[in-house]
Protein backbone atom coordinates (compact mmCIF):
# COMPACT_ATOMS: atom_id res chain seq x y z
CA UNK A 1 0.00 0.00 0.00
CA UNK A 2 1.14 3.07 -0.55
CA UNK A 3 1.50 5.49 2.23
CA UNK A 4 0.18 8.73 2.69
CA UNK A 5 3.69 10.18 4.35
CA UNK A 6 5.17 8.72 1.28
CA UNK A 7 2.69 10.76 -0.94
CA UNK A 8 2.98 14.01 1.66
CA UNK A 9 7.31 14.38 0.98
CA UNK A 10 7.04 13.88 -2.94
CA UNK A 11 4.18 16.24 -3.08
CA UNK A 12 5.95 19.08 -1.41
CA UNK A 13 9.36 18.12 -3.36
CA UNK A 14 7.64 18.25 -6.13
CA UNK A 15 6.58 22.08 -5.72
CA UNK A 16 10.17 23.15 -4.42
CA UNK A 17 11.57 21.62 -7.31
CA UNK A 18 8.71 22.80 -9.62
CA UNK A 19 9.34 26.35 -7.98
CA UNK A 20 12.84 26.59 -8.31
CA UNK A 21 14.26 24.32 -10.84
CA UNK A 22 13.65 24.83 -14.79
CA UNK A 23 13.15 21.54 -16.98
CA UNK A 24 16.28 20.92 -18.64
CA UNK A 25 14.74 20.68 -22.34
CA UNK A 26 13.19 24.46 -21.49
CA UNK A 27 16.63 25.80 -20.48
CA UNK A 28 18.36 24.31 -23.70
CA UNK A 29 15.44 25.07 -25.75
CA UNK A 30 15.63 28.95 -24.73
CA UNK A 31 20.01 28.97 -25.13
CA UNK A 32 19.23 27.77 -28.57
CA UNK A 33 16.78 30.75 -28.88
CA UNK A 34 19.44 32.70 -27.66
CA UNK A 35 21.93 31.97 -29.96
CA UNK A 36 20.25 32.93 -33.24
CA UNK A 37 18.16 35.50 -32.05
CA UNK A 38 19.10 39.04 -33.77
CA UNK A 39 16.66 41.36 -32.50
CA UNK A 40 18.92 43.46 -30.10
CA UNK A 41 16.14 43.48 -27.63
CA UNK A 42 14.18 39.99 -27.85
CA UNK A 43 18.36 38.45 -27.39
CA UNK A 44 18.80 40.91 -24.34
CA UNK A 45 15.42 38.95 -22.66
CA UNK A 46 16.88 35.72 -23.45
CA UNK A 47 19.67 36.62 -21.45
CA UNK A 48 18.24 37.19 -18.83
CA UNK A 49 15.43 34.68 -18.50
CA UNK A 50 18.49 32.29 -18.48
CA UNK A 51 20.34 34.23 -15.91
CA UNK A 52 17.31 34.41 -13.96
CA UNK A 53 16.87 30.30 -13.96
CA UNK A 54 20.86 30.35 -12.53
CA UNK A 55 20.01 32.62 -10.29
CA UNK A 56 16.65 30.63 -8.81
CA UNK A 57 18.68 27.42 -8.94
CA UNK A 58 21.83 28.71 -7.05
CA UNK A 59 19.55 30.60 -4.55
CA UNK A 60 16.96 28.29 -3.94
CA UNK A 61 14.30 31.20 -5.00
CA UNK A 62 11.71 30.72 -7.36
CA UNK A 63 11.94 31.44 -10.80
CA UNK A 64 8.75 33.50 -10.92
CA UNK A 65 6.98 34.90 -8.18
CA UNK A 66 3.40 34.69 -9.65
CA UNK A 67 3.15 30.80 -8.69
CA UNK A 68 0.20 31.19 -10.63
CA UNK A 69 -2.67 28.69 -9.98
CA UNK A 70 -0.91 25.79 -8.53
CA UNK A 71 -2.65 22.09 -9.64
CA UNK A 72 -2.11 18.43 -9.71
CA UNK A 73 -2.19 15.75 -12.43
CA UNK A 74 -2.35 12.29 -10.91
CA UNK A 75 -2.17 9.11 -13.15
CA UNK A 76 -3.44 6.31 -11.06
CA UNK A 77 -2.31 2.75 -11.29
CA UNK A 78 -5.33 0.57 -11.96
CA UNK A 79 -3.74 -1.82 -9.61
CA UNK A 80 -2.71 0.82 -6.83
CA UNK A 81 -3.45 1.04 -2.99
CA UNK A 82 -3.71 4.72 -1.30
CA UNK A 83 -3.70 4.82 2.13
CA UNK A 84 -7.03 6.07 3.29
CA UNK A 85 -8.18 5.73 -0.54
CA UNK A 86 -8.45 9.01 -2.79
CA UNK A 87 -9.96 11.37 -0.03
CA UNK A 88 -6.80 10.94 1.65
CA UNK A 89 -4.45 11.26 -1.47
CA UNK A 90 -6.67 14.73 -2.25
CA UNK A 91 -6.42 15.94 1.57
CA UNK A 92 -2.57 15.31 1.37
CA UNK A 93 -1.92 17.11 -2.33
CA UNK A 94 -3.46 20.38 -0.56
CA UNK A 95 -1.69 19.66 2.74
CA UNK A 96 1.60 19.32 0.98
CA UNK A 97 -0.01 22.92 -1.27
CA UNK A 98 -0.16 24.79 1.83
CA UNK A 99 2.54 23.41 3.28
CA UNK A 100 4.93 24.69 0.45
CA UNK A 101 3.30 27.91 -0.07
CA UNK A 102 4.96 29.10 3.60
CA UNK A 103 8.03 27.22 3.13
CA UNK A 104 9.29 28.29 -0.41
CA UNK A 105 7.56 30.56 0.06
CA UNK A 106 5.20 30.73 -3.23
CA UNK A 107 3.14 33.95 -3.79
CA UNK A 108 -0.53 33.11 -2.31
CA UNK A 109 -2.32 33.40 -5.42
CA UNK A 110 -5.86 31.87 -4.73
CA UNK A 111 -8.84 34.02 -3.52
CA UNK A 112 -12.40 33.92 -3.38
CA UNK A 113 -13.91 34.95 -6.97
CA UNK A 114 -16.29 37.68 -4.87
CA UNK A 115 -15.23 38.69 -1.58
CA UNK A 116 -11.19 38.29 -2.81
CA UNK A 117 -10.69 36.69 0.59
CA UNK A 118 -7.20 34.64 0.90
CA UNK A 119 -6.25 31.81 3.17
CA UNK A 120 -2.70 32.99 2.53
CA UNK A 121 -2.15 29.24 1.59
CA UNK A 122 -3.52 28.67 -1.86
CA UNK A 123 -5.90 26.40 -0.84
CA UNK A 124 -9.58 26.88 -1.05
CA UNK A 125 -12.87 25.95 -3.13
CA UNK A 126 -11.42 23.91 -5.86
CA UNK A 127 -7.85 24.98 -5.25
CA UNK A 128 -5.72 23.28 -5.50
CA UNK A 129 -7.09 21.97 -8.86
CA UNK A 130 -6.52 17.67 -9.42
CA UNK A 131 -7.09 16.23 -12.32
CA UNK A 132 -7.19 12.24 -12.71
CA UNK A 133 -6.51 9.73 -15.18
CA UNK A 134 -5.84 6.07 -15.40
CA UNK A 135 -3.81 3.63 -16.29
CA UNK A 136 -3.76 -0.10 -16.61
CA UNK A 137 -1.51 -2.96 -15.24
CA UNK A 138 0.31 -0.57 -12.96
CA UNK A 139 0.83 -0.25 -9.13
CA UNK A 140 2.04 3.33 -8.87
CA UNK A 141 0.61 6.48 -8.72
CA UNK A 142 2.11 9.13 -10.77
CA UNK A 143 2.41 13.02 -9.16
CA UNK A 144 2.94 15.70 -11.12
CA UNK A 145 2.66 19.52 -9.97
CA UNK A 146 1.84 22.24 -12.20
CA UNK A 147 2.36 25.92 -11.52
CA UNK A 148 1.18 27.98 -14.32
CA UNK A 149 -0.04 31.71 -14.64
CA UNK A 150 -3.82 31.81 -15.60
CA UNK A 151 -5.09 35.73 -16.78
CA UNK A 152 -3.36 35.34 -20.34
CA UNK A 153 -2.69 32.82 -23.62
CA UNK A 154 -5.84 30.88 -23.27
CA UNK A 155 -8.70 31.01 -25.90
CA UNK A 156 -11.62 28.95 -26.94
CA UNK A 157 -13.42 29.15 -30.75
CA UNK A 158 -16.60 27.32 -31.87
CA UNK A 159 -14.91 25.93 -35.43
CA UNK A 160 -17.23 24.17 -37.78
CA UNK A 161 -15.45 21.34 -40.45
CA UNK A 162 -16.04 23.63 -43.04
CA UNK A 163 -14.08 26.02 -41.03
CA UNK A 164 -11.09 23.14 -41.17
CA UNK A 165 -7.39 23.87 -41.07
CA UNK A 166 -7.56 27.08 -42.26
CA UNK A 167 -9.56 27.62 -40.00
CA UNK A 168 -7.43 26.18 -36.89
CA UNK A 169 -4.50 28.28 -38.25
CA UNK A 170 -6.38 31.24 -38.39
CA UNK A 171 -7.30 30.85 -34.69
CA UNK A 172 -3.44 30.05 -33.77
CA UNK A 173 -2.71 33.24 -35.14
CA UNK A 174 -5.07 35.48 -33.65
CA UNK A 175 -3.94 34.15 -30.13
CA UNK A 176 -0.82 35.64 -30.76
CA UNK A 177 -1.51 38.46 -31.89
CA UNK A 178 -3.98 38.67 -28.87
CA UNK A 179 -1.33 37.88 -26.30
CA UNK A 180 2.35 38.17 -28.06
CA UNK A 181 2.12 41.51 -27.96
CA UNK A 182 3.50 43.59 -24.92
CA UNK A 183 4.61 39.65 -23.76
CA UNK A 184 1.28 38.79 -21.47
CA UNK A 185 1.89 35.65 -22.28
CA UNK A 186 5.41 35.67 -21.20
CA UNK A 187 6.59 33.74 -23.97
CA UNK A 188 8.62 31.95 -25.39
CA UNK A 189 6.02 30.16 -24.83
CA UNK A 190 4.41 26.12 -25.42
CA UNK A 191 1.09 26.78 -27.10
CA UNK A 192 -1.20 23.69 -26.59
CA UNK A 193 -4.21 22.83 -28.68
CA UNK A 194 -7.12 20.77 -27.90
CA UNK A 195 -9.14 20.02 -30.83
CA UNK A 196 -12.47 18.07 -30.65
CA UNK A 197 -14.93 16.98 -27.83
CA UNK A 198 -17.19 19.49 -26.30
CA UNK A 199 -15.79 23.33 -25.29
CA UNK A 200 -14.72 22.34 -21.74
CA UNK A 201 -12.78 19.07 -23.10
CA UNK A 202 -10.70 20.79 -25.89
CA UNK A 203 -9.93 23.03 -23.30
CA UNK A 204 -8.77 21.15 -20.59
CA UNK A 205 -6.97 19.11 -23.94
CA UNK A 206 -4.98 22.25 -24.70
CA UNK A 207 -3.84 23.11 -20.94
CA UNK A 208 -2.76 19.58 -20.48
CA UNK A 209 -1.08 19.87 -23.95
CA UNK A 210 0.82 22.72 -23.10
CA UNK A 211 1.95 21.47 -19.69
CA UNK A 212 2.26 17.77 -19.58
CA UNK A 213 4.46 17.34 -22.48
CA UNK A 214 8.38 17.97 -22.83
CA UNK A 215 9.82 19.90 -25.63
CA UNK A 216 10.08 17.87 -28.97
CA UNK A 217 7.77 15.42 -27.95
CA UNK A 218 5.38 14.77 -31.37
CA UNK A 219 1.94 13.56 -31.14
CA UNK A 220 2.10 9.89 -32.62
CA UNK A 221 -0.68 10.62 -35.49
CA UNK A 222 1.71 11.51 -38.13
CA UNK A 223 -1.07 13.75 -39.32
CA UNK A 224 -1.29 16.01 -36.23
CA UNK A 225 2.39 15.51 -35.62
CA UNK A 226 2.88 17.47 -39.35
CA UNK A 227 0.48 20.70 -38.07
CA UNK A 228 2.52 20.69 -34.85
CA UNK A 229 5.49 21.46 -36.53
CA UNK A 230 3.70 23.62 -39.05
CA UNK A 231 2.36 25.72 -36.11
CA UNK A 232 5.78 25.80 -34.99
CA UNK A 233 6.86 27.86 -37.92
CA UNK A 234 3.90 29.95 -37.76
CA UNK A 235 4.48 30.92 -34.54
CA UNK A 236 7.91 31.84 -35.39
CA UNK A 237 7.15 33.45 -38.26
CA UNK A 238 4.97 36.04 -36.99
CA UNK A 239 7.41 38.97 -35.69
CA UNK A 240 7.44 38.06 -32.32
CA UNK A 241 10.04 37.85 -29.68
CA UNK A 242 9.74 37.74 -25.94
CA UNK A 243 8.02 40.67 -24.45
CA UNK A 244 6.39 41.81 -27.96
CA UNK A 245 9.76 42.87 -29.21
CA UNK A 246 10.16 42.48 -32.83
CA UNK A 247 11.89 38.79 -33.01
CA UNK A 248 11.74 35.26 -33.94
CA UNK A 249 11.58 33.57 -30.50
CA UNK A 250 8.32 32.97 -29.55
CA UNK A 251 7.08 29.54 -29.82
CA UNK A 252 9.01 26.92 -27.54
CA UNK A 253 6.93 24.53 -29.25
CA UNK A 254 3.14 23.65 -30.12
CA UNK A 255 1.70 20.43 -29.04
CA UNK A 256 -1.92 19.23 -30.01
CA UNK A 257 -4.42 16.91 -28.53
CA UNK A 258 -7.74 15.60 -30.59
CA UNK A 259 -10.62 14.11 -28.90
CA UNK A 260 -13.78 12.95 -30.99
CA UNK A 261 -15.79 15.45 -32.09
CA UNK A 262 -19.89 16.14 -32.06
CA UNK A 263 -20.16 15.13 -36.35
CA UNK A 264 -21.15 19.13 -36.78
CA UNK A 265 -18.21 20.69 -34.80
CA UNK A 266 -14.77 20.73 -34.76
CA UNK A 267 -14.24 23.15 -31.07
CA UNK A 268 -10.65 24.22 -30.50
CA UNK A 269 -9.03 25.16 -27.17
CA UNK A 270 -5.84 26.84 -27.24
CA UNK A 271 -3.59 27.51 -23.90
CA UNK A 272 0.23 29.37 -24.05
CA UNK A 273 2.35 28.00 -21.20
CA UNK A 274 5.36 30.49 -20.52
CA UNK A 275 8.75 30.43 -20.18
CA UNK A 276 8.91 30.03 -16.63
CA UNK A 277 8.15 26.34 -17.43
CA UNK A 278 7.10 24.68 -13.74
CA UNK A 279 6.00 21.15 -13.74
CA UNK A 280 7.64 17.83 -11.93
CA UNK A 281 6.52 14.54 -11.45
CA UNK A 282 7.22 11.65 -9.63
CA UNK A 283 6.37 8.16 -9.65
CA UNK A 284 5.21 6.19 -6.34
CA UNK A 285 5.51 2.79 -6.73
CA UNK A 286 3.59 0.15 -4.78
CA UNK A 287 6.46 -0.56 -2.44
CA UNK A 288 6.54 2.48 -1.21
CA UNK A 289 9.88 3.60 -3.58
CA UNK A 290 9.72 6.88 -5.41
CA UNK A 291 11.30 8.39 -9.13
CA UNK A 292 11.50 11.68 -10.03
CA UNK A 293 11.62 12.81 -13.41
CA UNK A 294 11.25 15.74 -15.89
CA UNK A 295 8.55 13.69 -18.15
CA UNK A 296 4.43 13.94 -16.96
CA UNK A 297 4.30 10.89 -19.45
CA UNK A 298 0.70 12.14 -18.95
CA UNK A 299 -0.07 11.30 -22.77
CA UNK A 300 -0.43 7.42 -22.77
CA UNK A 301 -1.42 5.11 -25.68
CA UNK A 302 -3.97 4.11 -22.96
CA UNK A 303 -5.17 7.65 -22.44
CA UNK A 304 -5.11 8.29 -25.86
CA UNK A 305 -6.84 5.19 -27.19
CA UNK A 306 -9.82 5.09 -29.52
CA UNK A 307 -11.18 1.50 -28.96
CA UNK A 308 -13.64 0.47 -26.36
CA UNK A 309 -10.55 -1.31 -25.10
CA UNK B 1 25.83 56.40 -14.37
CA UNK B 2 25.26 54.95 -17.76
CA UNK B 3 26.79 51.84 -18.81
CA UNK B 4 26.78 50.21 -22.11
CA UNK B 5 26.03 45.97 -21.92
CA UNK B 6 27.94 44.11 -24.39
CA UNK B 7 24.18 43.48 -26.02
CA UNK B 8 24.12 46.88 -26.65
CA UNK B 9 21.63 47.76 -24.17
CA UNK B 10 22.51 51.28 -21.95
CA UNK B 11 22.29 50.13 -18.68
CA UNK B 12 21.54 52.65 -15.99
CA UNK B 13 21.85 52.94 -12.09
CA UNK B 14 19.25 55.16 -10.15
CA UNK B 15 18.89 56.51 -7.07
CA UNK B 16 15.63 57.12 -5.71
CA UNK B 17 13.85 59.28 -5.22
CA UNK B 18 15.13 60.23 -8.89
CA UNK B 19 15.83 63.92 -10.04
CA UNK B 20 13.85 65.48 -13.04
CA UNK B 21 17.14 65.08 -14.95
CA UNK B 22 17.44 61.63 -14.55
CA UNK B 23 13.92 60.87 -15.26
CA UNK B 24 14.28 62.87 -18.28
CA UNK B 25 17.89 61.51 -19.48
CA UNK B 26 15.90 58.04 -20.06
CA UNK B 27 15.33 56.75 -23.53
CA UNK B 28 13.33 53.78 -24.53
CA UNK B 29 15.11 50.35 -24.21
CA UNK B 30 16.85 51.68 -21.45
CA UNK B 31 17.56 49.00 -18.66
CA UNK B 32 17.33 50.53 -15.41
CA UNK B 33 18.75 49.46 -12.02
CA UNK B 34 16.78 51.00 -8.96
CA UNK B 35 18.48 51.77 -5.52
CA UNK B 36 16.03 53.50 -2.40
CA UNK B 37 12.28 52.64 -1.80
CA UNK B 38 9.87 51.03 -4.08
CA UNK B 39 6.41 50.39 -3.20
CA UNK B 40 3.66 47.76 -4.62
CA UNK B 41 0.05 48.43 -5.55
CA UNK B 42 -2.25 46.31 -7.73
CA UNK B 43 -6.32 45.70 -7.91
CA UNK B 44 -6.84 45.79 -4.23
CA UNK B 45 -4.72 48.86 -3.11
CA UNK B 46 -6.53 50.92 -5.82
CA UNK B 47 -9.65 49.54 -5.15
CA UNK B 48 -9.16 50.27 -1.59
CA UNK B 49 -8.07 53.81 -2.20
CA UNK B 50 -10.36 54.74 -5.17
CA UNK B 51 -13.44 52.20 -4.76
CA UNK B 52 -13.69 52.84 -0.87
CA UNK B 53 -12.17 55.56 -0.35
CA UNK B 54 -9.98 54.24 2.46
CA UNK B 55 -7.12 56.71 3.30
CA UNK B 56 -3.71 54.14 3.42
CA UNK B 57 -2.64 54.81 7.38
CA UNK B 58 0.39 55.57 5.60
CA UNK B 59 1.61 58.99 3.70
CA UNK B 60 2.52 56.95 0.36
CA UNK B 61 3.40 60.12 -1.24
CA UNK B 62 6.24 60.52 0.98
CA UNK B 63 7.59 56.84 0.19
CA UNK B 64 10.08 58.33 -3.17
CA UNK B 65 7.37 57.86 -5.86
CA UNK B 66 8.26 54.32 -7.02
CA UNK B 67 5.45 52.23 -7.08
CA UNK B 68 5.58 48.38 -8.86
CA UNK B 69 2.36 46.60 -9.97
CA UNK B 70 3.12 43.43 -8.21
CA UNK B 71 3.27 41.18 -5.20
CA UNK B 72 5.91 39.23 -4.17
CA UNK B 73 6.45 35.50 -2.82
CA UNK B 74 6.48 36.43 0.04
CA UNK B 75 6.42 34.21 3.86
CA UNK B 76 6.10 35.96 7.54
CA UNK B 77 8.96 34.47 9.17
CA UNK B 78 7.85 35.47 12.71
CA UNK B 79 6.15 38.44 13.48
CA UNK B 80 7.64 41.44 11.00
CA UNK B 81 10.41 39.70 10.02
CA UNK B 82 9.72 38.41 6.12
CA UNK B 83 11.36 36.19 3.55
CA UNK B 84 10.51 37.71 -0.22
CA UNK B 85 12.76 35.84 -2.36
CA UNK B 86 11.01 36.24 -5.79
CA UNK B 87 8.74 39.48 -7.18
CA UNK B 88 7.43 39.67 -10.70
CA UNK B 89 5.22 42.01 -12.15
CA UNK B 90 1.29 41.70 -13.20
CA UNK B 91 -0.19 43.39 -16.33
CA UNK B 92 -0.76 46.92 -15.71
CA UNK B 93 -3.00 47.99 -18.40
CA UNK B 94 -5.96 47.01 -16.07
CA UNK B 95 -5.24 49.76 -13.37
CA UNK B 96 -5.20 52.91 -16.43
CA UNK B 97 -7.88 54.23 -15.17
CA UNK B 98 -6.90 54.66 -11.63
CA UNK B 99 -3.68 56.22 -12.91
CA UNK B 100 -4.68 59.95 -13.17
CA UNK B 101 -5.68 60.11 -9.32
CA UNK B 102 -3.08 57.74 -8.14
CA UNK B 103 0.23 59.73 -10.23
CA UNK B 104 -1.01 63.43 -8.93
CA UNK B 105 -2.33 62.62 -5.57
CA UNK B 106 0.60 60.39 -4.65
CA UNK B 107 3.31 62.40 -6.62
CA UNK B 108 4.56 59.17 -9.12
CA UNK B 109 7.73 59.43 -10.95
CA UNK B 110 8.13 55.71 -11.70
CA UNK B 111 5.32 53.03 -12.50
CA UNK B 112 6.78 49.57 -12.81
CA UNK B 113 5.12 46.67 -13.72
CA UNK B 114 4.01 44.16 -16.82
CA UNK B 115 3.09 45.05 -20.70
CA UNK B 116 3.09 48.89 -20.14
CA UNK B 117 0.23 51.07 -20.80
CA UNK B 118 -1.91 52.11 -24.12
CA UNK B 119 -0.16 54.95 -25.84
CA UNK B 120 -3.06 57.05 -25.10
CA UNK B 121 -2.97 57.10 -21.45
CA UNK B 122 0.97 57.85 -21.42
CA UNK B 123 -0.25 61.09 -23.34
CA UNK B 124 -2.80 61.82 -21.47
CA UNK B 125 -1.87 60.91 -17.67
CA UNK B 126 2.04 60.40 -17.70
CA UNK B 127 3.28 63.26 -19.62
CA UNK B 128 1.39 65.75 -17.84
CA UNK B 129 2.92 63.74 -14.44
CA UNK B 130 6.05 64.02 -15.62
CA UNK B 131 5.82 59.91 -14.83
CA UNK B 132 7.94 57.48 -16.79
CA UNK B 133 6.85 53.95 -17.34
CA UNK B 134 9.33 50.93 -16.67
CA UNK B 135 8.40 47.26 -17.34
CA UNK B 136 9.64 44.22 -15.86
CA UNK B 137 12.08 42.09 -18.23
CA UNK B 138 10.86 38.89 -19.76
CA UNK B 139 7.98 39.00 -16.55
CA UNK B 140 9.40 35.93 -15.16
CA UNK B 141 12.60 36.97 -13.66
CA UNK B 142 11.21 36.22 -9.88
CA UNK B 143 14.95 35.28 -8.59
CA UNK B 144 17.05 37.87 -10.18
CA UNK B 145 14.45 40.60 -8.18
CA UNK B 146 14.30 38.84 -5.03
CA UNK B 147 17.91 39.44 -5.17
CA UNK B 148 17.74 43.13 -5.45
CA UNK B 149 15.14 43.14 -2.59
CA UNK B 150 17.44 44.28 0.79
CA UNK B 151 14.10 44.26 3.04
CA UNK B 152 11.06 44.53 3.70
CA UNK B 153 10.70 48.21 5.12
CA UNK B 154 6.88 48.59 5.91
CA UNK B 155 3.48 46.60 5.08
CA UNK B 156 0.29 48.18 4.76
CA UNK B 157 -2.72 46.78 4.90
CA UNK B 158 -1.84 42.84 5.06
CA UNK B 159 -4.69 41.76 7.44
CA UNK B 160 -7.37 43.57 4.90
CA UNK B 161 -6.06 42.56 1.90
CA UNK B 162 -3.61 39.69 2.68
CA UNK B 163 0.19 39.02 1.31
CA UNK B 164 -0.42 38.80 -2.32
CA UNK B 165 -2.72 42.47 -2.14
CA UNK B 166 -1.24 44.34 0.63
CA UNK B 167 1.18 47.35 -0.09
CA UNK B 168 4.50 46.22 0.46
CA UNK B 169 7.42 48.79 0.70
CA UNK B 170 10.55 47.16 0.05
CA UNK B 171 13.92 48.70 -0.15
CA UNK B 172 16.34 47.58 -2.61
CA UNK B 173 19.48 48.13 -3.84
CA UNK B 174 20.61 47.27 -7.85
CA UNK B 175 16.70 46.35 -8.36
CA UNK B 176 16.47 45.74 -12.04
CA UNK B 177 16.88 45.17 -14.53
CA UNK B 178 13.76 47.22 -15.67
CA UNK B 179 13.04 48.22 -18.89
CA UNK B 180 12.05 52.34 -19.98
CA UNK B 181 9.05 51.44 -22.07
CA UNK B 182 7.83 55.02 -21.91
CA UNK B 183 9.93 57.97 -21.38
CA UNK B 184 9.01 61.72 -20.37
CA UNK B 185 7.61 62.43 -24.00
CA UNK B 186 5.08 59.66 -23.70
CA UNK B 187 7.00 57.38 -26.57
CA UNK B 188 6.16 53.98 -25.92
CA UNK B 189 8.37 51.29 -26.62
CA UNK B 190 6.02 48.12 -27.44
CA UNK B 191 3.76 50.55 -29.64
CA UNK B 192 7.11 50.78 -32.05
CA UNK B 193 6.95 47.07 -31.53
CA UNK B 194 4.07 47.30 -32.78
CA UNK B 195 4.45 48.94 -35.70
CA UNK B 196 7.33 47.11 -36.69
CA UNK B 197 6.04 43.51 -36.47
CA UNK B 198 2.07 44.33 -37.79
CA UNK B 199 2.78 43.99 -41.51
CA UNK B 200 4.75 40.73 -41.24
CA UNK B 201 1.82 39.30 -39.07
CA UNK B 202 -0.64 40.47 -41.52
CA UNK B 203 1.27 38.81 -44.40
CA UNK B 204 0.48 35.53 -42.51
CA UNK B 205 -3.38 35.87 -42.71
CA UNK B 206 -3.28 35.60 -46.69
CA UNK B 207 -5.79 32.94 -47.73
CA UNK B 208 -7.30 32.05 -44.11
CA UNK B 209 -10.63 33.07 -43.88
CA UNK B 210 -12.98 34.64 -41.04
CA UNK B 211 -14.20 31.89 -38.99
CA UNK B 212 -17.64 30.75 -40.21
CA UNK B 213 -18.82 32.25 -35.98
CA UNK B 214 -18.21 34.88 -35.04
CA UNK B 215 -18.50 36.79 -31.25
CA UNK B 216 -19.83 39.87 -30.30
CA UNK B 217 -17.78 42.48 -28.66
CA UNK B 218 -14.07 41.23 -30.11
CA UNK B 219 -12.06 43.45 -32.08
CA UNK B 220 -12.13 42.57 -35.90
CA UNK B 221 -8.41 42.62 -36.55
CA UNK B 222 -5.20 41.21 -36.02
CA UNK B 223 -3.21 44.77 -35.82
CA UNK B 224 -5.28 46.19 -33.04
CA UNK B 225 -4.60 45.42 -29.57
CA UNK B 226 -7.28 43.37 -27.77
CA UNK B 227 -6.25 45.53 -24.31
Amino acid sequence: MIQAEVILNAARELNIQAAIEVPKDVQSKIEKMEEKETNRLSRYVLGKILENYDAATQDRRPMCADTGLPRYYVKLGNDAVVEGGLVRLEKTLRQATADTTASIPLRPNRVHPFSRKDYNNNVGIHAPTVDYSLEPDADWVDLTVVHKGGLFGGDYRMLFPADGIPGLKRFFLDSIAEFLRRGMSCQPAVIGIGVGGTKDVCVRLAKEASCLRILGDRNPDPEIAALEEELIDLGNSAGFGPMGFPGNSAVLDVHIEAAYAHTGGMPVGIQQFCYAQRRKTVRIFGDNTTRYRQDPGWFTPYYRRDTIE
Amino acid sequence: MADQSPGGIREINLTLPASQEDIASLKLGDAVYLNGLVFTGREGVYHRIFEKKVTPPMDISKLGGATFHCSPAICEVSPGVYNVPSVTATASFRFAKYMPDFLERFGIQIVIGKGGMMPDVYKKVFVPNGTVYLTTVGYGLGAIYGRGIRRVKDVVWKEELGLAQAIWVLEVENFGPFMVESNVLGESLFEQANQEINPKLMALYEGLPEPALKRLGEVNSPDIEVL
